[in-house]
């Protein structure tokens, strides 16, 4: 299909709402000069990230690497150890804020904010639901890849201001990995992009629904697409640090990378920022090949399983469950791979998923062209 | 490439080629950087420090610093009597205690020239061997962890456990056992106990293949170790190195093999050596791989002793304990294959004292760590780490 002729779907099964009416209606919300409304639409994504980091973050990978590690993970705070997360951020509070005597204090201090806000800035393109996303941009996608980038100014600012070699280390190694990744990584979401024929994250989501379910996920709609989602999957693992590439933080060799120096609520906003970006990019890995809030279940006659799993509460569960699976993913790779090498992680990115990225754009490119 | 001061261009990086000097870059100058790791660092291993050169990456030069963990061993042994002395052994290499005391053992039992009841060696084979294989568990674990792999780490931890509490049944305690007593044992080993063993290595034979498939198998773990850090064969005798580190460069050397003690004559077991297939010839991994497949020797050891142990009626495990232990003037030197390789005792006496004249230990990893100046030259700092877990240290037997 061309870029120009995008066809305008219908929604019947939106319950009345048309898209974005949730979003549209608090943003319209004001209390006589003050946006209140806008201040809510940017408060869901910072309450979301916090409340995820909490539980499934935190504890959820605690208790996932137990499970896989045959421990039984935090057992004492609560029952099975769930207020742990709770007493843990009780306990980072009460952190003496230490900036090291010889750091850069503006670049210590400024480091994990940056990093806070690339990875949350992100999350104003993420269509929670059909009804609500942050600012339906139609370069949403564009927009997601680019800001996740300010990131690297945060980490090398961190690094840099700790004034520690190992910090050094770990920031340096940090930005060269995020940078060269990004390029894979994009071209894997231009296949993508380029099958929808839009950059608008709702508008995405919007071609990939239908009544046949996950049928319709582009995953599915073209024999390749499995090449950009592996990519993309691979590349999302880079830049967000995760094992088998988390050589910047890599605690064997740099202690802890770009953030030895930190402690207490920095500390805590950088993990926060971590897995805030692992959701973002979980999220548009879901959105860009899975069908973002769409419902995976098909209509099979009478069982209108499409229909009934889908509306704009509907579509929040199943965007946040593919992401959450995809994070799940990254817990499980974390607790079974070794860490890859610095020269290795570059081999893999420039000469692996690069040259393969390429061609699964041209291979995109024919298909969408000559397969209608 | 090198760099080269050229008058009136500044610092300048060549390369040559067929002897003509290529200008790569001009106005530049690198400097190496010096960066301390350790004595605190998450993969030194305790409290080993490595003051790197490095370029970059790149370790230039590596010089380890030792003594972090010096306790005045062998001062000590000289003013506590020879029984007294075995529980500072264990204090060495802490995680093979039992080795250690059998080592030191065996040097005043040569001192000594003291006949040993039959059941005392089979036990003591069966719980150093148990020790070899726990020991080596918390090599193979911490080197996953060295390489950014934590669940094997935790694997080996949990089937550790198992080897412990079994040791604590026969001793009474986990780490630091003082079982082994000069001419015999400090009590014989609980009536169930090979039974509770059999079962052990029932047990663990499964799970040592999960661990080899988990972790030795890995495309990441190979890629990591296969070909880095390779020590020949000559410089690896050269160093004096001994166990798993000699026999990954490919060098069949094993004192329960080629310089026999206890029972071991009597046992069956195979001296495994890297073949050159799967890994380098004296890399990290062949490093690895001896240590994976020792301790399934270690099992058929364990085995067969239990089957040619003889029975616990009118035993008495302090049988040939001496009284007294004052040896005649003379000196000794006693060694043994410890899981890092050979730890040797050597004992003087003034044949007057009931404390040694001289009491001095050579450590394996102190010797086989001695080559960390060789091997780091001119690695990556990923491999660095990659060395230094391959090395297997305990700091401390290195410090003593």
């Amino acid at each position: 299909m061309s870029v120009s002729a995008i066809p305008q779907i219908s929604l019947p099964f939106l319950m009345g709402n048309s898209l974005n009416a949730w979003s549209d209606a608090l943003a319209g919300l004001t209390i006589s000069w003050f946006p209140l409304g806008l201040v809510i639409i940017a408060a869901i994504p910072l309450v979301f990230i916090a409340l995820y980091a909490l539980t499934y973050g935190v504890y959820g990978e605690r208790k996932i690497s137990a499970f896989m590690q045959d421990r039984l993970g935090p057992m004492e705070v609560g029952k099975w150890g769930i207020l742990q997360t709770l007493a843990d951020i009780l306990k980072l509070l009460q952190k003496e804020d230490i900036v090291p005597a010889s750091a850069d204090k503006f670049l210590f201090v400024v480091g994990p904010g940056i990093l806070f806000v690339g990875s949350f800035l992100a999350f104003a393109v993420l269509p929670f639901s059909p009804a609500f996303i942050g600012a339906s941009l139609n370069v949403g996608l564009f927009y997601a890849i680019g800001i996740v980038a300010i990131e690297v100014v945060g980490i090398l600012a961190a690094g840099w201001g700790s004034n520690n070699k190992w910090s050094l280390y770990g920031a340096v190694r940090s930005v060269a990995q995020i940078v060269s990744y990004e390029i894979p990584a994009s071209i894997a979401l231009l296949c993508g992009a380029m099958m929808a024929g839009t950059l608008d994250m709702q508008q995405i989501n919007l071609h990939q629904s239908g009544p046949y379910g996950f049928a319709h996920f582009y995953l599915f709609q073209s024999p390749i697409a499995w090449l950009p989602f592996l990519i993309y999957f691979i590349a999302s693992l880079a830049e967000t640090n995760r094992a088998p590439f988390d050589i910047p933080e890599a605690e064997s060799e740099l202690v802890a990378g770009y953030f030895t120096e930190y402690t207490g609520m920095k500390f805590a906003v950088i993990f926060l920022a971590e897995y805030g970006s692992m959701f973002m990019v979980s999220a548009i890995l879901a959105i860009v090949f899975l069908g973002g809030w769409n419902s995976p279940l098909p209509n099979l006659g009478a069982l209108a399983l499409y229909d009934w799993t889908s509306g704009p509460v509907w579509g929040a569960f199943w965007i946040i469950s593919k992401g959450f699976f995809f994070i799940f993913v990254q817990m499980w790779l974390r607790w079974t791979l070794p860490r890859l090498r610095v020269d290795q992680l570059m081999y893999l990115c420039w000469k692996v998923l690069t040259p393969f990225a390429f061609i699964a754009f041209v291979l995109t490119a024919i298909w969408e062209i000559y397969v209608p | 490439m090198q760099e080269l001061e050229v008058a009136g261009q500044g610092s300048v990086r060549v390369s040559r080629k067929d002897n003509d000097v290529v200008v790569i870059e001009k106005d530049l100058t690198t400097e190496e950087m010096l960066l301390s790791m350790g004595p605190q660092h998450p993969s030194t291993h305790g409290v080993l420090k490595l003051e790197c050169m490095t370029d970059g990456e790149v370790v230039t030069s590596a010089e380890p610093y030792l003594g972090y963990l010096h306790r005045c061993f062998e001062k000590h042994c000289e003013m506590v009597d020879y029984p007294g002395i075995v529980p500072y052994t264990d204090r060495m290499d802490y995680l093979a205690g039992m080795n250690n005391e059998w080592a030191y053992c065996i040097a005043v039992e040569k001192l000594l020239d003291i006949e040993i009841p039959r059941r005392v060696e089979f036990i003591r084979v069966i719980v150093s061997e148990l020790n070899r294989i726990a020991s080596h568990l918390v090599a193979i674990g911490t080197y996953a962890i060295d390489l950014g792999a934590f669940t094997p780490f935790l694997f080996c931890f949990r089937d550790r456990e198992h080897i412990l509490s079994l040791l604590e049944w026969a001793s009474g305690s986990r780490m630091l056992y003082n079982y082994i007593w000069i001419g015999g044992l400090s009590f014989d080993v609980p009536a169930d106990f090979p039974k509770r063993l059999k079962e052990f290595v029932d047990y663990f034979r499964p799970k040592a293949v999960e661990l080899y498939r988990l972790l030795t198998e890995n495309e990441i773990f190979v890629k990591r170790t296969k070909g880095i850090g390779i020590m020949p064969a000559d410089v690896a005798i050269n160093y004096g190195w001994s166990g798993p580190m000699l026999r990954g460069s490919g060098v069949q050397w094993d004192l329960r093999r080629n310089d026999p003690y206890s029972v071991y004559p009597e046992l069956d077991f195979k001296v495994p050596v890297p073949d050159g297939k799967f890994s380098v010839v004296g890399d990290c991994l062949s490093r690895h791989l001896v240590r994976a497949l020792e301790m399934e020797e270690s099992l058929n050891i364990i085995e067969q002793c239990i089957s040619k142990m003889p029975g616990s009626e009118g035993f008495d495990a302090r049988a040939a304990v001496p009284k007294r232990v004052r040896p005649k003037a003379g000196e000794v030197y006693g060694r043994a294959e410890n899981p890092r390789g050979e730890l040797g005792f050597y004992i003087q006496s003034d044949g007057k004292s009931t404390k040694p004249l001289r009491c001095k230990a050579r450590s394996s990893c102190f010797v086989n760590l001695s080559a960390m100046k060789d091997l780091s030259k001119g690695q990556l700092i990923p491999d660095l780490v990659a060395i230094i877990g391959s090395i297997d240290i305990v700091l401390g037997e290195v410090d003593r």
